[in-house]
């Protein structure tokens, strides 16, 4: 009898697990086509001459293209801009936010929908119309910033052409791009318990110490989810100037991002096999720098239920 | 206890003041965006010109047309019309007097400042409908986004079932590698991509930009996972004992409570696809017939850069359907992103 029905068991486990992998197919056909063997290509690739150019004559270079990227002058230029864009842009990409999220949660505010709303709306602009918006915007002499500056007294900037203004630039640009980690931050901002307040409230903590150690310490999942994917989304970052600049990345190198530099090379020039060393040298640090990013979360994320 | 009540009351007044600032200064590109795309070219070539749209305002007299100034007297500054221009002296029109005749005023007229008057100028969008084709441009965003829609939410809603309600061997490994999919620099996968479909004749079409969607996404098998999740599983078992096949049970069981996630996945992919640029100006830069609007604005503007009325007025008409969308849907739209975002 035990034996039977185990085997019974086991047979109507086995056509369900077969109905699970029916409706998991197309993820599992998507991942291995457009994903997988894409990423292994792309290793490949990065071993080979190839060119779009002439497709059929492929060489295996051995480890020539990484020596050239070691050498190559513009790799270290465009790392070096992307890092420093990093440097300014992801604390504004997480600090601006958090002060809207920190504003939206406020218990006295008036108009809360309307405000959460309306603050996330250039969310959905299209990059391309927002490209064209704040470059306008911030004209040298017809840009509204510059004229509110003007009434102030002040010269406002050449934004767009100087090596110097054009990073604040294109991070004031990118203030558009938050509503997704403001409306995570507020949602997890609502989600902290009352009660931690209130005994905060009755020890007689300041609003900033409460906001320190309890506020912050409980939303720390979604800040680390939103930092993870603005470091990465950041790395890759070159659409905006590219719209705005062109392809040389002016003014003066300043917007030759890693990612154009890739781009640059893979399309336009058809290198291929050199696109994917340049690839994969991205993919690789980015994958450090996410380890390392998940290697501090124990020290400062706070998941709740890891206590119970 | 009046006194706490006021304080109270400012502080709120004085925090409302501070967001509503804020908003207004976060949401003014917007209104440079709307104020230029209505104005002339004209406008443009003068530095003393308002920030609304303006011309200058003229007064007819004697059948012809004379420009309108602000003009300063020791008894206080008169609006009047320039009629005849002079090096340190002009001659002047009261256009609330004209039978009084010429004013004569000492003084350089270039100094003075014109009168102008409001005057958006609404062929700007007629000429840009035409110029970027924007029928045809309308017409191919929607094949792409629609067609794309269909697709990623068939395969979504079939994957996110299968991760809700089957025990599958390996199924966390699967889940997890799912979920890190999101972290994947797409640099990686892209080269070998386009060369594969550069070798199947798939560049300039479509195909590239709507084939990939009908094989999953893990944002949206996320949001779908975790709704179908919060079904109550006796509801499939009572019709799983009536006879029905898993797949009957997702169509009548499943889908039918499932309305809002469907919704945000469908809005979140439509506006996701109406925005795309990369991908679309990747395959298609050749084949303008077959652009989507992204595409189609970047390329006439890169044609018309001196020209900022009209840069503004396709900018405008880029992000009108998907700014129009998200307020219909904003509920969804916004609990969706929270879904995401939060319980990961």
């Amino acid at each position: 009898m035990e034996p039977s029905k185990r085997h019974k068991l086991s047979a109507s486990a086995r056509r369900e697990a077969r109905w699970g992998l029916l409706f998991l197919s197309p993820w599992l056909i998507g991942f291995l086509v457009f994903t997988l063997v894409p990423m292994v290509a792309s290793l490949l690739f990065s071993f080979t001459d190839f060119n779009l150019l002439r497709p059929d004559e492929v060489h295996f270079v051995g480890l020539k293209n990484y020596r050239h990227l070691l050498h190559d002058p513009l790799v270290e230029q465009s790392m070096l801009v992307t890092l420093r864009f990093i440097l300014i842009s992801v604390p504004v990409g997480m600090l601006f936010p958090l002060l809207l999220a920190t504003l939206l949660n406020a218990k006295r505010l008036k108009g809360k929908p309307f405000l959460r709303t309306l603050f996330y709306m250039p969310y959905i602009v299209p990059m391309i119309s927002a490209a064209y918006i704040w470059r306008g915007f911030l004209g040298t002499t017809d840009g509204w910033l510059n004229k509110g500056l003007a009434v102030l007294g002040i010269k406002g900037p050449d934004w767009w052409n100087s090596p110097r203004w054009i990073y604040p630039a294109l991070v004031l640009a990118g203030l558009w791009g938050v509503g997704n980690a403001m409306l995570t931050m507020l949602a997890s901002m609502q989600g902290v318990p009352t009660e931690l307040y209130e005994a905060a409230k009755v020890d007689g903590a300041t609003p900033i110490h409460t906001f320190r150690h309890i506020t912050l310490p409980m939303i720390s999942p979604v800040l680390f989810y939103n930092l993870v994917l603005i470091l990465i989304g950041t790395f890759q970052y070159f659409l905006l100037p590219w719209v705005i600049k062109g392809p040389n990345g002016d003014p003066g190198g300043a917007t030759m991002f890693y990612n154009l530099y890739l781009f640059k090379t893979a399309f336009p020039y058809s290198d291929m096999g050199y696109g994917a060393t340049l690839a994969w040298v991205l993919f690789f640090i980015i994958l450090l720098v996410t380890l390392f990013l998940f290697g501090t979360a124990k020290y400062w994320v706070y998941y709740p239920s890891e206590e119970v | 206890m009046v006194s706490g009540k006021m304080k109270r009351f400012t502080a709120a007044a004085l925090l409302t003041l501070f967001a509503f600032t804020l908003l207004t200064a976060y949401l003014s590109p917007f209104a440079y965006m709307t104020s230029t795309a209505f104005k002339d070219l004209h406008q443009f070539s003068r530095p003393d010109a308002p920030l609304w749209p303006a011309q200058e305002k003229s007064f007819t007299w004697e059948g012809k047309e004379y420009p309108l100034y602000h003009v300063p007297f020791e008894d206080g500054e008169r609006i009047l019309a320039l009629v005849k221009k002079g090096r340190e002296e002009s001659l002047f029109v009261d256009p609330q007097n004209p039978e009084a005749g010429e004013i004569r005023w000492e003084g350089r007229w270039r100094t003075l400042e014109p009168v102008w008057e409001f005057s958006p100028r609404w062929e700007n969008f007629p000429e840009a409908w035409e110029a970027i084709d924007f029928p045809r441009l309308f017409r191919n965003t929607l094949i792409i986004a629609t067609v794309g829609m269909i697709g990623t939410l068939l395969s979504s809603i079939a994957v996110a079932y299968g991760f809700a309600r089957f025990r599958i061997p390996g199924k966390k490994v699967l889940f997890v590698i799912l979920i890190a999919t999101i972290m994947l620099p797409r640099q990686v996968t892209l080269i070998p991509t386009y060369a594969f479909f550069a070798r199947i004749g798939w560049t300039g079409t479509w195909l590239p930009l709507i084939v990939p969607h009908f094989f999953a996404n893990a944002y949206n098998v996320f949001l779908l996972r975790q709704y179908f999740l919060t079904i109550p599983r006796e509801l499939d078992e009572a019709a799983m004992i009536d006879g029905a096949s898993p797949l009957r049970v997702l169509l009548s069981v499943i889908l039918p409570l499932s309305i809002p996630a469907i919704v945000s996945v469908g809005i979140f992919h439509f506006i996701w696809a109406w925005n795309d640029y990369f991908e679309p100006y990747l395959y298609l830069a050749t084949k303008p017939e077959l652009q989507p609007i992204s595409v189609g604005i970047q390329q006439f503007n890169a044609l018309y850069s001196n020209q900022p009325h009209m840069i503004q007025a396709t900018a405008l008409m880029g992000l009108l359907l998907p700014v129009i969308i998200f307020f219909l849907a904003q509920r969804a739209f916004m609990r969706g992103v929270v879904i995401t975002g939060v319980e990961k």
